[in-house]
């Protein structure tokens, strides 16, 4: 591998005097998208309705993709109405299967979500990161397993059931899946998860909300009494992860409980409110007051910010949005996406936010 | 030397923040309409440039043969004018940063050209859009070696303008970047000798690389064609240089375009910055294929004054910004490339000499000797 490696770097290097200023790679994602390296792309070849609101998406990507680990997720980018978006969303497949499955449910007003869900079709393309996340099984696996899930929190949850099933079907004899969803219509693969219960040990406890109220830490332990000797991985609403952790806190071991926290995008309300503004490179802090430009909070808490026309024509002040949200003061458009530029002459604080700059 | 009364003198304060009000208007709902047909368009350009150059790049491999030497360079020549126009200068502009794409954007966008992106931009984006037409501030204005505006001081050095004016259309892009390293100021010591040399090694670092693909490492791949695809890269450099300086002097110099004094800064609204731009910019009229091929710089007016607005929304917007014009009074300077460029040519010959700024406004003494030749009368 050393040896190909290197020479594929050299050969790299050397078509690349050739293809300047471009990159060899920006004359092949031309030809096709999935030649890209650079940015990896998938393509959607397949669909699968899991129930009204939640489909998953089976993803061909042309070049070997890093291996996953089960339960982690993967940034899915998609262009709408000609801009790139992304989100993340849990890794459904096992890390063997020969395609790339991700599981997404469209959340009520959510615009990615709702049209990677219903909007899709096959063969649309999309972007596609690394794996990332920590909410896996140790190696070796816990003898004494117990998942607590509610709504989509149970796609990290059902590939690392699948990926148990097909490797280690031991770990979930005994195991134990406590999943709550509305009704029993709502809940995503609910004919696996019951065939798993059926034929590996694996006691599924289902709560339909809609008739017996939202789950509770007591409500926990009443169904599972020794929830205390268990290693437990949480995924779900904030609401109930709080309460679990609180729960762990109190009566149990909190590093035996594994939290997956979906983070929503932050409100797009209450525009250019201002906030605490933190210049990630030069390690300044700044109180950016409603209607200020982040680069005029900035300079006066003493930062070197660059800078040009200051008016949102030159581009010369652009910073990478680390955290947070800012609102395009001419616009009123608030963008939250981690990784998107800004101009923080004409950009103000929408809350808190982190900027590289 | 009197100066020569503006075009907007006859406008109140308020019929100005108006205009403006008018103006950010219309870019709001440009902005707000931007969409998957604009991307689709951004990305069809890129793929037509893309597979020219590689077409054209292919065939010289055979230039030795005429016929692929002239479809060859004819290929190459359309690519390197589709990158440096229409792709180049407007991505570096940020007009399609608003795709989040992070590979067509300004802050990682390099282009076919002498001149670095990051110091382009700079000189560029911040420095000629910012202080159009400001006389000392930009830069544009004459590219230093050029007297351009009458009230420029007249230097014995100017009579050969009309000629090295010429020469440096054949080397535009090593004259731009050239002049990005602002070698004057290091000289009048405003800015420091070390950064000069900063920009100088970075500019070798580029260009080295530009001058070893077009003449030696594609033409090598032409076998017994070398010398004949070096001449065919040469040639298609120089097509895209003069075609790209000619474009580019018609936007800011023909007749009718007005440049400024500094003191027109101190305070200048929003408002009057949008003046400013539409005074000081002239348009070319044409076909969509001739628009393309300019970048939309044919639409030098509607860049100049929504210079990161994507370029293919300049034509539906200029009806508009001609009808501001016409409605407050103010010139809308547009014309066909030959007589635009016909008018710039005249103007950097009639400047080759001292004066040729407007007639003083006293009526001359009836027995004041008549000049030899007519003076051509210029806006200034």
């Amino acid at each position: 591998m050393g040896v190909l490696g290197d020479i594929g770097r050299r050969v790299h290097g050397a078509a690349a005097w050739f293809t300047q200023p471009l990159l060899p790679d920006d004359l092949l994602g031309t030809l096709n998208p999935l030649w890209s390296t650079s940015e990896p792309h998938a393509r959607v070849v397949g669909l699968r309705r899991e129930t009204a609101d939640t489909t998953t998406l089976l993803l061909h990507t042309a070049r070997a993709r890093t291996p996953h680990r089960a339960g982690q997720f993967v940034g899915i980018g998609t262009r709408l109405d000609g801009v790139w978006q992304w989100r993340t969303y849990s890794v459904t497949s096992r890390p063997d299967d020969p395609r790339l499955a991700v599981t997404v449910t469209a959340v009520p007003g959510g615009t990615v979500s709702g049209a990677l869900a219903h909007r899709t079709p096959v063969g649309a393309l999309l972007r596609i990161g690394p794996p990332a996340g920590e909410f896996v099984l140790p190696d070796p696996v816990p003898e004494k397993l117990l998942f607590v899930t509610a709504g989509s929190g149970i796609t990290p949850v059902m590939g690392i059931l699948r990926e148990l099933a097909a490797t280690c079907p031991d770990a979930l004899d005994g195991a134990v899946v406590v999943h709550c969803d509305h009704t029993p219509a709502d809940l995503v693969f609910g004919s696996e998860l019951r065939r798993l219960a059926a034929t590996t040990g694996l006691r599924l406890v289902e709560r339909h909300t809609a008739a017996e109220g939202r789950l509770s830490p007591d409500a926990l332990a009443d169904v599972v009494p020794d929830w205390a000797a268990r290693q437990t991985w949480a995924c779900g609403p904030a609401g109930l992860l709080d309460a679990l952790a609180g729960h762990w806190d109190r009566y149990g071991d909190s590093d035996a409980l594994h939290i997956e926290r979906f983070v929503p995008p932050t409100p797009a309300t209450d525009t250019g409110s201002g906030g605490r503004v933190v210049f990630t490179t030069s390690g300044i802090t700044a109180d950016a007051g409603p209607g200020v430009p982040l680069m005029v909070a900035g300079e006066s808490a003493g930062a070197l910010l660059p800078n040009g026309c200051r008016m949102g024509i030159c581009h010369t002040c652009v910073g990478k949005l680390r955290s947070g949200g800012v609102c395009d003061l001419r616009t009123g458009e608030v963008h939250d996406t981690p990784g998107q530029t800004v101009r923080t002459c004409v950009s103000g604080a929408a809350g808190d936010v982190e900027i590289e700059l | 030397m009197p100066e020569t009364p503006s075009a907007a003198a006859h406008l109140t304060d308020e019929q100005v923040e108006a205009i403006g009000a008018e103006l950010d208007a219309i870019r709001a709902e440009v902005v707000g309409s931007l969409g998957e047909r604009d991307a689709q368009y951004i990305h069809k350009v890129i793929a037509a440039q893309r597979g020219l150059e590689v077409a054209g790049r292919a065939t010289l491999l055979f230039s030795l043969f005429p016929p692929a030497w002239l479809a060859g360079t004819a290929a190459l020549s359309a690519a390197k004018i589709l990158e440096n126009m229409e792709l180049g200068h407007n991505i570096l502009h940020g007009q399609w940063d608003w795709m989040r794409d992070p590979k067509i954007h300004s802050t990682t966008w390099e282009w076919d050209h002498a001149s670095p992106a990051e110091s382009w931009k700079k000189s560029h984006n911040y420095e000629h859009h910012t202080f159009t037409n400001i006389r000392g501030k930009d830069r544009d204005l004459g590219y230093a070696i050029m007297r351009v505006t009458p009230e420029q001081e007249w230097k014995p050095v100017y009579l050969l303008q009309p000629i090295y004016n010429m020469g440096l259309a054949a080397i535009f892009e090593w004259g731009i970047a050239l002049y990005d390293l602002e070698i004057e100021k290091a000289q009048e010591g405003t800015k420091p000798w070390s950064q000069v040399r900063k920009e100088a090694r970075n500019l070798w670092r580029k260009a080295r690389k530009q001058l070893a693909k077009d003449y030696v490492l594609f033409p090598l791949l032409s076998g017994p064609g070398f010398l004949s695809t070096v001449a065919a890269n040469a040639t298609a450099s120089v097509v895209r240089n003069v075609w790209s300086h000619a474009v580019i002097f018609c936007g800011h110099f023909p007749d009718g375009t007005e440049t400024f004094e500094e003191e027109r800064l101190e305070g200048e609204t929003k408002g009057q910055w949008y003046v400013r731009q539409m005074l000081g910019s002239a348009n070319l009229s044409g076909g969509p294929l001739f628009h393309i091929m300019t970048g939309n710089l044919s639409h030098q007016i509607e860049h100049h004054l929504f210079p990161d607005i994507p370029s293919n929304r300049y034509a539906e917007i200029a009806p508009r910004v001609r009808d501001i014009c016409e409605r407050y009074g103010l010139p809308y300077t547009t014309g066909s490339l030959a007589k635009q460029y016909g008018t710039v040519l005249r103007k950097l010959a009639r400047l080759a000499f001292p004066g040729g700024g407007p007639k003083a406004e006293v009526t001359p003494l009836p027995e004041r000797p008549k000049l030899v030749g007519t003076p051509v009368r210029l806006a200034g």
